[in-house]
């Protein structure tokens, strides 16, 4: 196959922006080749220039992008030499595009089945009849339920899985050679994005598409791809094959990359996250020489920043743009080391028989979402409790009754002594307010844009009276910038000079600044790059060892959820499937649905068997009866499961499961799904 | 643990309304900054500029470029009434300088204010004001401008209460969307998990960053006051004469615009200037703030 002219073929690729102080080179000299029904993954942080590259294998460059230099052959013609019209006979029939937001590539008033129709009009020729027909077909062969009614739907009326789904089929339905991705799960849970990741596979079993996945999970690319190109700062500084470069990277990016993502299939304390320093630096800011030169650790003056690296191979799969190669060996895996942690073991947070339910209104009035249904789980202080599961299975509405934004029905919250179920925001004293602080998801939503970052610290500061003289509040906020590591001199910037960690790292020093008991985190590190991600999930790790902080985290990333709490609640739909801890969730026996989340995680680590869970999350309006998971539940025992609520296993300290499967039965059998790497093994 | 911390690139550090300050990249925005200070200048140099007393009955029926008794010359000609229409399209400016922007302000003290309750709030609040601001915006604006003048009586007061009462509305609805739009944001919630008042997190929160499309908004409202008041002035309610206003010089003189023009002329092109450079300006604005 290999010996066959390549698909695609860029060669020394240039692309630079138009910009009022001048040109930006966004990719520079870029390389690559993709045969025929190869997958080619091309990962990198943000602002590496990873989608220019893609759009640009489509001949578009955007309003102010402009190819200067290089050329880009599809099937063996010259992209830039075409014009518009026969550019379009390759977009669509050639190189086929699938986007990151599902929703904003769909027309929002067009019903699916005659925008996708539409497409195989244009690009196949076919009759309307003929159209259609094709069209559900591809929607049967993405596998989503009753194709018929999601051709009569509205984008809005399918959940997101569903419309990347569509979104996939639109782009294989002129039968495209080569498949466009960029970050096409980013914004789906887990378990939709494990769906996708089996479609795509089997898309490239039975269509033979070569796929070009840009991501910068490097999890998923591994999943996905043969072959990869890490990119940094426009250029590529490491090709290989995926498996081998994750293993073995040879590029010192690359080991930052991988030391810098948690990894779910080695025990915990295995590892230790290493955040790669500094940022990546803007396209008219390089340093001469290698680019990754000032974050690097291997860096040697005079070798490194003497002229331009150049891409050299290593061996005929290989090839690596360091000029330290050969000397730069990967830096051990460090061991974690955990604080010691009070082994009292007092009691924080209790939360008991806790419910909230909305009644709806408007034209589903009568109908009741119950949110939160009975939790009943504890978190100890000092200690780091995570909430995990899918988006629609309660979390957030549980972080909102904690903290005050919203009234639950009923049931039990205590926080120290005091019952917070039903104390509203406004009720509750200012010494409670500030022992109760919340770390948000976006970045960009959580800092005023209007004020500087010192002014909105000192307002958390005054405001919580720890300080009041206007000497002490400055020395507060310096010092709590300093907690965060940012510099002091940050104080007088404003939020649009930060970058999305720094503006985390002030989120969470605003957080700080009554010296909370409780720090409620939302999502705190998924909207922000790889190597951020390491830094703030240090940083929160660094604060509660030293603050002796108690830490709440919500999030659907297992890997982050192993890595830094010591007890994790899993939730289904509003109630608790699985509490205990870290230690014991993340091992068999666990409950299905923990199972099926752990498995379906991308990870850098051999590849596991997924357990997959079938169809999507029911409606949160109808909810199954009997255990909620029945209906998706790879380990259903029957009719018990659909009509009788399962009972609470206990299994050791205090870890309880709820289901129906004896907890023995239910070791036994993960124990056997489990493959055999799960002792740890060598990594890079 | 390693620092994040450090840019590589060091930024400027840019203030807020930073977009105000590169007022200078839009050439719409300067034009009309520039037809607007123009006006201001005339309107603070009247008593030097103007050649004639605005009110003083000269010689009537002059036409533009007749030489005065005294030795000057009438450049815009006079009115019916033989008073120089220069002096007063001049004196004028000052009228509707003064009781434009107080209108303008005072509409955006009110809807501004309404708008931030009600989309912060929400509620029955929200529904009030909002069933509140439809039933104002249901009658024709110039109706009811008519029924308060007419009402009340021709006075500056009152001109400028009748703009407040018909403009409010439009600007509650343009805040309380900006506002629905900001309140959902995390920093919104960090106020409020501080405890902050409610007013705080309205004036002091909120309302700083949806002051873009608002000023751009004051902007054009500034024009259709200037045009409003004009009208006033036209159907005879506008303020009580002699003093010069533009509105009022059409109406006086409109019996004699087919023989004389020029006296319906200059007020006029007084009137679409003015509105014109405000226009240009909001213009100009809109493209900076969406810049931003």
């Amino acid at each position: 196959m290999l010996a066959q002219a390549p698909l695609l073929e860029m060669i020394d690729v240039s692309v630079s922006y138009r910009a009022r102080a001048g040109a930006v080179p966004a990719v520079t000299g870029v390389s690559l080749t993709i045969h025929e029904g190869e997958a080619f993954g091309l990962v990198g942080e943000s602002g590496c220039g990873k989608s220019t590259l893609g759009m640009a294998s489509l001949g578009y460059f955007g309003r102010n992008g402009r190819l200067t230099g290089g050329s880009i052959r599809f099937a063996g013609q010259d992209i830039a030499g075409l014009t518009q019209q026969e550019l379009r006979r390759i977009r669509g029939p050639g190189i086929g595009i699938v986007y990151q937001e599902a929703m904003s590539a769909l027309n929002p008033s067009i019903r699916i089945g005659a925008q996708l129709a539409e497409v195989a009009i244009a690009h196949r020729g076919l009759s309307p009849r003929q159209a259609r027909l094709a069209a559900c077909s591809m929607l049967a062969e993405m596998q989503v339920p009753d194709p018929e009614r999601i051709m009569a739907a509205y984008p809005h009326q399918l959940s997101g899985g569903q419309q990347q789904r569509a979104v996939i089929a639109m782009a294989l339905l002129p039968r495209p050679r080569l498949l466009l991705l960029d970050e096409p799960t980013t914004s789906l849970d887990v378990t939709i994005e494990a769906g996708i990741v089996d479609l795509l596979a089997m898309l490239r079993r039975t269509h033979n598409t070569a796929m070009l996945f840009i991501s910068h999970n490097l999890g998923l690319v591994g999943q996905i791809c043969d072959r990869a190109a890490v990119m940094y700062a426009g250029e590529i500084v490491e090709t290989g094959k995926v498996q081998e470069m994750f293993a073995q990277p040879r590029h010192p990016y690359t080991m930052g990359l991988v030391r810098c993502i948690p990894r779910p299939d080695l025990p915990r304390g295995a590892q230790c996250l290493v955040p790669i320093p500094g940022q990546v630096s803007a396209p008219g800011d390089r340093p001469t020489g290698c680019r990754f030169g000032p974050r690097c650790e291997h860096f040697s003056r005079g070798v490194c920043d003497r002229a331009a690296i150049s891409l050299e191979a290593i061996d005929p799969h290989s090839t690596v743009r360091c000029a330290r190669a050969a000397a730069v060996a990967p830096l051990p895996m460090l061991q974690r080391v955990d604080g010691v942690t009070d082994l009292r073991e007092e009691t924080l947070v209790a939360v008991e028989g806790l419910d909230k339910f909305y009644a709806l209104r408007g034209p589903a009035k009568g109908h009741v979402v119950r949110a939160n249904q009975g939790l009943t789980f504890e978190a100890a202080r000092g200690q780091t409790l995570a909430i995990v599961g899918e988006s629609g299975c309660g979390k957030s509405t549980f972080a909102n009754v904690l903290m005050g934004l919203t009234a639950a029905s009923g049931g039990r919250l205590r926080f120290a002594t005091i019952d917070l179920a039903r104390l509203p925001l406004d009720k509750r004293p200012a010494a409670l307010l500030r022992d109760l602080q919340m770390v948000f998801q976006n970045p960009d939503e959580t800092l005023n844009p209007s004020y500087t970052v010192g002014t909105q610290i000192a307002r958390a500061v005054r405001r919580f009276g720890v300080v009041r003289d206007r000497a002490g509040v400055q020395a507060r906020v310096r010092s709590l910038l300093s907690m965060t590591h940012l510099p002091t001199s940050y104080a007088s910037r404003r939020p649009s000079q930060l970058s999305g960690g720094q503006k985390q790292r002030v989120g969470i020093a605003r957080a700080l600044a009554g010296a909370p008991k409780l720090v409620v985190a939302d999502e705190p590190v998924s909207a922000l790059d790889v190597s951020v991600q390491a830094a703030i999930t240090e940083l929160l790790l660094n604060i509660q060892r030293t603050q002796q902080t108690t830490l709440i985290i919500i999030s659907h990333d297992l890997g982050f959820v192993r890595y830094i709490a010591n007890r994790v609640v899993v939730m289904y739909l509003g109630r608790v499937m699985e509490v205990g801890a870290a230690e014991h969730v993340f091992e068999p026996p666990y409950h299905p649905y923990t199972e099926a989340l752990i498995s379906a995680a991308p990870t850098i680590g051999a590849r596991r068997r997924r357990i997959a869970l079938s169809g999507e999350l029911p409606s949160a309006l109808s909810p199954p009866t009997g255990c909620p998971l029945h209906t998706r539940c790879p380990r259903k025992l029957g009719a018990m499961c659909e009509t009788e609520p399962p009972p609470e296993r206990m299994a050791q300290d205090g870890h309880r499961i709820a289901c129906h499967i004896p907890l023995a039965d239910l070791a036994r059998m993960q124990a056997a799904a489990m493959p055999a790497h799960v002792a740890p093994q060598q990594v890079g | 643990m390693s620092d994040i911390g450090i840019d590589v690139a060091e930024v400027l550090p840019t203030r807020s309304f930073a977009w105000l300050r590169r007022i200078g990249h839009s050439k719409v925005a300067v034009l009309g900054c520039a037809i607007l200070i123009f006006w201001i200048c005339v309107a603070i140099a009247a008593p030097w500029i103007s050649p004639f007393p605005p009110n003083q009955t000269i010689r009537s029926m002059a036409l533009p470029g007749t030489l005065a008794p005294n030795g000057g010359v009438f450049w815009f000609g006079t009115d019916h009434l033989g008073r120089d229409i220069l002096s007063r399209v001049i004196w004028g400016t000052r009228t509707v300088l003064i009781y434009a922007p107080l209108a303008t302000a005072l509409a955006f003290a009110v809807g501004v204010t309404a708008g931030l309750l009600a989309g912060y709030k929400r509620g029955w609040l929200d529904a009030l004001l909002s069933r509140l601001s439809d039933l104002v915006l249901a009658f024709p604006a110039l109706v009811l401008y008519i029924i308060i003048v007419a009402k009340f009586g021709a006075s500056g007061l009152n001109i400028v209460l009748a703009v407040t009462l018909a403009s409010s509305p439009a600007i509650m609805r343009l805040t309380r969307g900006l506002v629905l739009a900001l309140r959902g944001r995390a920093f919104v919630a960090a106020a409020q998990l501080r405890g902050e008042p409610a007013w705080r997190i309205m004036f002091i929160e909120i309302l700083p960053n949806a002051s873009g499309p608002l000023i751009v908004d004051a902007c054009l409202r500034l024009g259709y006051v200037v045009i409003t008041i004009g009208t006033l002035g036209f159907l005879g309610l506008g303020l009580p004469p002699p003093d010069p206003d533009w509105g009022g010089m059409v109406n006086e003189t409109r019996k004699f615009a087919l023989v004389f023009p020029h006296m319906v002329l200059f007020p006029c092109i007084a009137v679409s200037s003015l509105v014109l450079g405000l226009n240009l300006l909001a213009d100009g604005l809109r493209e900076l703030v969406t810049q931003d």
